[in-house]
């Protein structure tokens, strides 16, 4: 490339062509002078005949330039210069748009860790995990997984992980932590290296707790092992049960679930040590949480379903009892299938729709920005047109600005938002859970905010090219830039009514969000959540044997009551609206083929001592409680809610006394119906069957106490901690408000309300920028005009309404519009927000006002300017 | 092509230039004398002719322009084609005198 030195060269050659010229132009004087022409008039012929020089000039020059980079460098100079000199209009294009893109970019990124970007594995993209097509389950059994890993021929490995907790034992303080428990071949089918030491592997695994070792998450190692390299080869306890570490997984893997990223590795054969019990055998029994691996090279997603699909036949006709009908699907992995995926997508989908539509009032505020702008530039354009500059040239230059702009814009916003996400991804909003973020900006974040600042730099920037276009420069030089109105609608207006109408919308529905989520506050759960601390306790964590753990119990509860101040305690497995629920499949009392297609119902189940519906304040509403003598020895029975009863037995008068069958054929008698609650971690769950089971004669390890208590929560806490210390010091437990508990439950509708509020207030801002920037301008246009009505004795009143009448006009249609169209988006809404409805005279009050202020804030000052002109001072001027 | 030409016959200064195509055509191509630059600084760029500050006959600082060897052989390229276009043009617009030439 000789380019280069060329840069250099060019001054010399551009004297050289001048000098040359200027010869050229000397001679030819000379010569007319010889043939008997006047000094004057020869220069003057000699330059007559030598044409345009300036533009001969330039053309000469231009075939050394590289394309047309120097003229858009020199643009580029003319467009810093001029934005310096009003560094007021810079600033205010550069964050409006630094906003609008961050925001996109933040959306953006979310969307691309969770949907658009592959688990961080090696190949990520050929991974899949498998999902039972029939009832959209992707929980499989332990033996159907083994049977899936050797019978299928498309994958390179299937792996398997399910997630547990257990007590972990370094030596000092038995403390809490989450795992994976995992197929032998999981690092290995995932292509996963050790960090330090080594990984579990297929040839650890020799049977049932064949396998006691450990493989630390780098995050664990680092926050509990301090980073001791010597932590490879110690032996911990687990659940009482010696583990060997056998190493250290590399940072960047943090399991195979998004949101979650457990502490730390076990082998599923040992399940038996970590969980108490152990369904390796049971193959109707589903546990295993996730089956997934890499395709083989060459095999399509189809062809493996297929292949699947011969193996779930297989399947269906060696164990009919256990697995029915077997068809298989493949989903990506890291989400739980299709269960909360879909929902997700859409929130986020609209989110991204949202945040579109925000960089769209931007663009359209920025435009209009930029047509004032011209406009006020008339004159300059003007006389440039009139010197013979093109009008493309023109255009280029007004581009330049436009681009100039959007990228330090796009630039300013995604460094905001870089810093935001890996705020985000390091975010850890539930103290019980180790949460796993991974929305840290990629490559496609920054292309994708780049692409958006060039191409809303093209937006903005284009909407001034046909006033610039169709300016006619003798008309404006001679007139000056006089306000021309009496066009009834422009293309800025237009554009201002879109944009408020897309302010309305963001303001609607974040308003319909927060209401909503006020008011799932103050619901009915079927429990009263107020007043009442969990105490989360696991027995298996803390080694107790099955048969124990009953008497425990029974302790725990009578301690808990001797606290003073407390008024009642309860006893449940895991409470209602927790991050986790059990489902179980029940049967009609005369069914005799217990396979889940033929089930009647999956209610939750949870598991209660007597006193648990009084401590939870859950209402009875007719029949029996549960009492202590039903045990063991006892009938079997259950107390189901209203939703149960209504299902199961039409007639719910009738439900007390009948019977239906669990999975295991025990008979069981309804006994009592309590009112409906809200039990999965979604408040928008539409009405659930569930029962409540007697603990005595379906014995749990896990054991939540619900402690009723008037009484300081901090102080009833410490005095909760001493009484469990006092039962058993090897016992973690983890204490809350029943009310912090529900954060988890009410996770999806706070975030929704929050990320609405956010882009809200940035709609909002973005209006009040539009509107402010239209009403200045619009008076300023016409500060001469007001000054003579001002002067002829127009009333106050007057003035207001000839320099504001339109902006506020555009305001009221634009919110009138947005308004309309936020009720309907808030349809979308309702998914997620629980008891989102736009039918709501608050809402809709809201909006009016809100956008009202908007208004007053936005023409205040404008409307200010024009109250004050003073005539005299205005008329003089011209 | 016209310029090249010239200079295969002599190397010249732009205004010497200038005034050797007028001459030979007679005064019949009046263009305007500046427009030379331009394409000069093409062949320039092109390699096709290069450049020299000399004195001149009327004892002035000017600048000189040779044909290179690429020049020439560009030039050459140029007139043939010129010549085969030219007389396809003449067999289309005079079709016996063509066939009987």
């Amino acid at each position: 490339m000789n380019w280069i030195p060329q840069i250099f060269r060019r001054r010399k050659v551009y004297n050289d062509l001048s000098e040359e010229i200027r010869v050229h132009i000397e001679e030819r004087t000379e010569q007319l002078v010889r043939e008997g022409m006047g000094l004057e008039e020869a220069e003057r012929a000699a330059r007559v005949a030598f044409g345009n020089r300036t533009m001969l000039e330039e053309r000469s020059r231009e075939v050394w330039q590289w394309l047309t980079l120097e003229s858009i460098v020199a643009d580029l100079r003319f467009a810093v210069r001029q934005l310096r000199k009003s560094s007021g209009f810079a600033f205010i294009a550069v964050s409006t748009l630094a906003l609008a893109i961050g925001a996109n970019a933040v959306v953006f990124a979310v969307l691309n860790g969770l949907f658009l970007r592959p688990l961080n594995v090696p190949q990520g993209q050929s991974l899949y995990a498998l999902q039972r097509g029939n009832d959209t389950y992707i929980i499989q059994s332990y033996p159907d997984y083994l049977d899936l890993r050797d019978r299928n021929r498309s994958f390179e490995g299937l792996a398997a992980y399910t997630i547990s907790q257990a007590g972990i034992d370094t030596g000092k303080d038995p403390s809490h932590a989450w795992l994976f428990q995992v197929s032998g071949n999981y690092f290995d089918a995932l292509g996963i290296r050790p960090y330090i030491g080594r990984l579990i592997h297929s040839s650890d695994e020799h049977g049932p707790n064949s396998a006691p070792y450990i493989v630390l998450s780098y995050a664990y190692w680092h926050s509990h092992f301090q980073d001791d390299r010597g932590a490879v080869g110690r032996t911990v306890r687990l659940n009482k049960h010696p583990f060997t570490i056998l190493g250290v997984a590399p940072p960047e893997f943090r399991g195979t679930l998004l949101f979650f990223c457990p502490d730390f590795f076990a082998p599923m054969v040992n399940a038996e040590q970590i969980d108490g019990e152990s369904f390796l055998n049971a193959r109707g029994t589903r546990w295993v949480f996730e089956v997934l691996g890499h395709l083989k090279p060459g095999v399509t997603p189809a062809q493996a379903t297929a292949d699947l699909n011969s193996v779930g036949s297989y399947l269906e006709k060696n164990y009919p009892k256990d697995d029915g009908k077997s068809t298989f699907s493949l989903v990506r992995p890291g989400l739980h299938g299709d269960f909360f995926a879909p929902a997700l997508r859409a929130f986020l989908a609209g989110l991204m729709l949202l945040a579109g539509l925000i960089l769209l009032a931007a663009c359209a505020n920025l435009g209009s920005l930029f047509a004032a702008r011209a406009a006020d530039r008339g004159r300059e354009v003007a006389l440039r047109l009139a010197l013979g500059s093109t009008r493309t040239r023109i255009l280029r230059q007004l581009l330049t600005e436009a681009l100039l702009i959007s990228v330090a814009g796009g630039a300013a916003g995604l460094v905001a938002s870089v810093l935001l996400l890996h705020r985000l991804s390091q975010w850890q909003p539930f103290p019980q859970f180790p949460m796993n973020f991974p929305v840290s900006p990629d490559v496609n974040v920054y292309l994708v905010a780049f692409l958006l600042a060039l191409v809303s730099g093209f937006l903005f920037g284009i909407v001034p090219v046909r006033q610039v276009l169709k300016s006619n420069p003798y008309e404006i030089v001679k007139a000056g830039s006089s306000a021309r109105i009496g066009r009834r609608l422009t293309v800025r207006d237009l554009l201002l009514v879109v944009q408020i109408a897309i302010c309305a919308v963001l303001v609607t529905s974040s308003m319909v969000a927060v209401r909503g989520l006020a008011r799932s506050l103050h619901n009915n759960f079927g429990f009263e959540p107020k007043d009442a601390l969990l105490v989360d306790t696991d027995l298996a964590i803390a080694g107790y044997p099955p048969d124990k753990m009953p008497a425990m119990q029974k302790r725990m509860i009578e301690a808990m009551q001797a606290i003073p101040g407390v008024t009642s305690v309860g006893l449940v497995d895991i409470p209602p609206l927790h991050m986790g629920w059990s489902i179980s499949y029940v049967f009609s009392d005369q069914a005799t083929d217990l396979r889940p297609p033929n089930a009647i119902a999956q209610p939750i189940e949870y598991r209660i001592s007597p006193e648990y519906l009084h401590a939870a304040k859950t209402e009875l509403l007719s029949g029996r409680n549960i009492n202590s003598h039903d045990d063991l020895n006892a009938p079997r029975v259950a107390i189901v809610n209203r939703e149960f009863a209504r299902t199961i037995f039409a007639n719910r008068s009738q439900a007390i006394g009948e019977h239906f069958k669990m999975p295991d054929g025990t008979l069981m008698r309804v006994v009592g119906i309590v009112e409906d609650g809200k039990y999965t971690a979604n408040l928008a769950e539409d009405p659930q069957p569930a029962m409540f089971l007697p603990i005595l004669q379906f014995p749990a390890n896990d054991t939540c106490l619900v402690v009723r208590s008037r009484r300081d929560p901090q102080q009833l806490v410490a005095a909760i901690r001493s009484t469990i210390r006092d039962l058993d010091s090897g016992l973690p437990a983890f204490i809350q408000t029943w009310n912090e508990e529900m954060n988890g439950a009410l996770f999806a509708s706070r975030m929704a309300t929050v990320s609405l509020g956010v882009l809200g207030v940035m709609g909002a801002m973005l209006s009040i920028t539009g509107i402010f920037g239209m009403a200045a301008y619009s008076v300023s246009k016409r500060l001469r005009e007001l000054g003579i009505r001002i002067a002829l004795g127009a009333q106050r009143k007057e003035v207001l309404q000839a320099a504001l009448g339109r902006a506020i006009k555009l305001l009221t249609i634009g919110s009138a519009a947005g308004l309309l169209l936020g009720l309907l988006a808030t349809r979308v809404l309702a998914f997620i927000v629980y008891q989102a409805t736009p039918r709501d005279p608050l809402v809709l009050a809201g909006v009016v006002v809100a956008m009202a202020l908007l208004g007053l804030l936005a023409t205040w000052i404008p409307a200010q300017r024009a109250l004050t002109v003073n005539p005299l001072i205005l008329l003089r001027e011209d | 092509m016209m310029i090249l030409e010239s200079l295969r016959r002599q190397s010249a200064h732009g205004y010497a230039l200038v005034q050797h195509i007028q001459q030979r055509s007679n005064n019949l191509l009046q263009v305007e004398e500046g427009s030379l630059y331009p394409a000069l600084q093409r062949l320039l760029k092109a390699k096709l002719v290069k450049a020299e500050w000399e004195l001149s006959s009327t004892n002035r600082r000017v600048r000189t322009y040779q044909i290179t060897s690429a020049g020439l052989r560009h030039l050459e390229q140029q007139i043939s084609s010129f010549e085969r276009m030219f007389q396809g043009i003449t067999l289309v617009l005079n079709p016996e005198k063509a066939t009987t030439s």
